[in-house]
């Protein structure tokens, strides 16, 4: 792996955000020359250590297109290893190298290649997590310790199911290519959860701080990649909404000394205008395909919160009604239980939370804390703010529940 | 490549009535058909049950043998085929027709070279 925060580097962060933007599509257009994925990150890897002396000693630095400068290079040293090895392998894969001519601004093929290496990553013949772990080390160019770190398991999990998971796309011979219109509703949607996933655990980080910018970055930047290159899917299109419209609201969700803040109590002049009005013309786009799912439903849900000044909370109970029939899981119902809460009051809301049972979800004690507290039952809900402390795992969380359970307590 | 689609049955839940096994035979015998028809088929067929196995043993120069399976366990190999495909995704599509015809799970796994 290359250690990319040298000390004997004057600009470290540079090269580091390069490798970011950069390394999952050098791979992917790797992956294509050579058909193989292994051989695809030692070449792109291998690559980015040679731009770290390069472009420290050069006078001019980075290149203006330091991706296609990768590729390039990263070509040249595959070419190199495999000219060192004899085996009948490597001279095929070096006959299909040389063959392919020098790409610099191709950007069609690169995004291609992009979407083909996600699909292969999220293949249903690869388990969850590795779906997900292999999706952010091969497109979001995330180091295992981080990987671990965002899913809190340990590193050894995490590089054995990466490698696994490489060997049995190479072994089982899981094609490198976007599956036909035929497969493709069932392949999408693990493509679909991933992204999602990613987002979601950089959105609310499982420990530590609230919020991973990074992973929700990578995730929008991925979404945002799909949607362009899908943008007949509305809910690749619903997705990406969803994504935007939440990350837009991500400034004021945090307070200065790093408390949360609900969304009732946001200060919307931080939300971000360009990104909520990018989400906005989404939804608008798959409500004119009329083909709601999940994620477009979410994203209406989304789009009615950052609309006008305050909340249409009867609409977003519409949306939510829709969604229940859509997606009937426990959570679905204790988002709806909260627009309830401010259709019809907390004591209805109260009834729909109660039935629900979700073990270990810290949000639903936490939901039911709230509404007690609403409804003046000031022991129960402190009670319910003591069981919701008790699961919620990350920081920020736990000192948004102390400090409200704190104020019921004089 | 060669992929192996290993057609897991239930012995326990064996034998079939006649009616069963003519309907079982007419739908997997199409897709067998199908598989022909495509070029795909290598090999295929279905095994005996499990306790007409022997396992053949040679350690140190010596030979033995035992009745029956390497595990007695519920699921047993009740057939497989062999078929050369591009990739996982047209084993996997292969697959599913088989698991359906069949009504029981197939394993699919490839081949590491074949002599």
């Amino acid at each position: 792996m290359v250690e990319l925060r040298s000390a004997a580097s004057p600009d470290p962060m540079d090269l580091t955000e390069v490798y970011r933007a950069e390394y999952g599509r050098c791979v992917a257009t790797l992956t294509r020359l050579l058909g193989d994925i292994g051989l695809a990150e030692e070449a792109v890897q291998d690559a980015f250590a040679v731009a770290m002396e390069k472009w420290d000693s050069s006078a001019d630095g980075p290149p203006r297109n330091p991706g296609a400068w990768i590729v390039t290079t990263a070509r040249h040293r595959a070419l190199d290893r495999l000219r060192r090895e004899s085996t009948r392998e490597a001279r095929h894969t070096q006959a299909l190298l040389l063959q392919t001519p020098d790409e610099t601004e191709e950007v069609g093929p690169v995004r291609d290649d992009q979407l083909r290496l996600i699909f292969t990553c999220c293949h249903p013949a690869l388990s969850p997590l590795a779906q997900t772990a292999l999706t952010l080390r091969l497109l979001g160019g995330l180091e295992v310790p981080e990987i671990a770190r965002a899913y809190v398991v340990p590193e050894a999990t995490i590089s054995q199911r990466i490698v696994r998971a490489k060997k049995k796309i190479r072994d089982a011979g899981i094609p490198y290519r976007v599956p036909g219109a035929a497969e493709l509703p069932d392949r999408l949607a693990p493509v679909l959860t991933v992204l999602y996933l990613v987002f979601n655990e950089g959105y609310t980080a499982t420990s530590g701080e609230l919020v991973r910018t990074d992973l929700c970055r990578e995730a929008v930047r991925l979404a945002r990649a799909l949607a362009e290159l899908m943008p007949d899917e509305p809910e690749v299109l619903g997705l990406l909404a969803l994504l935007l419209l939440t990350e837009a609201r991500r400034p004021a969700r945090v307070g200065p000394s790093g408390e949360l803040v609900v969304l009732a109590e946001q200060d919307r002049t931080l939300w971000d205008r360009d990104l909520i009005a990018e989400g906005h013309a989404l939804v608008r786009r798959c409500l004119r395909r009329g083909q709601p799912g999940p994620y477009q439903l979410q994203a209406a849900v989304n789009a009615v919160h950052t609309d006008g000044p305050a909340t249409d909370w009867t609409q977003v109970l519409a949306l939510y009604d829709q969604l229940l029939a859509h997606t009937p899981t426990p959570i679905v119902a204790l988002n709806r239980a909260v627009a309830v809460a401010e259709v019809h009051g907390p004591e209805a809301a109260l009834a729909a939370v109660e039935a629900l049972d979700i073990p270990g979800y810290h949000l639903l004690p936490a939901t039911r804390a709230d509404l007690l507290a609403r409804l003046g039952r000031t022991a129960d809900a402190v009670a319910a703010y003591d069981e919701a402390i008790a699961l919620a795992t990350n920081d920020t969380e736990r000192g948004f529940l102390t400090t409200r359970r704190a104020a019921l307590v004089p | 490549m060669h992929y192996l689609m290993g057609v897991r049955i239930d012995e326990s839940e064996l034998p079939y009535s006649d009616e069963e096994m003519e309907a079982s035979f007419a739908r997997v015998g199409a897709v067998n058909d199908e598989m022909k028809a495509a070029g795909v088929w290598v090999f295929g067929g279905g095994l005996r049950p499990s306790d007409s196995a022997t396992v053949v043993r040679v350690e140190n120069g010596r030979t033995a043998m035992t009745d029956g399976p390497f595990a007695e366990t519920k699921e047993q190999l009740g057939g497989f085929y062999v078929i050369e495909v591009d990739d996982l995704d047209a084993a996997l599509a292969w697959s599913e027709k088989v698991a359906e015809a069949c009504r029981v799970p197939i394993e699919v796994r490839p081949f590491d070279g074949i002599a």
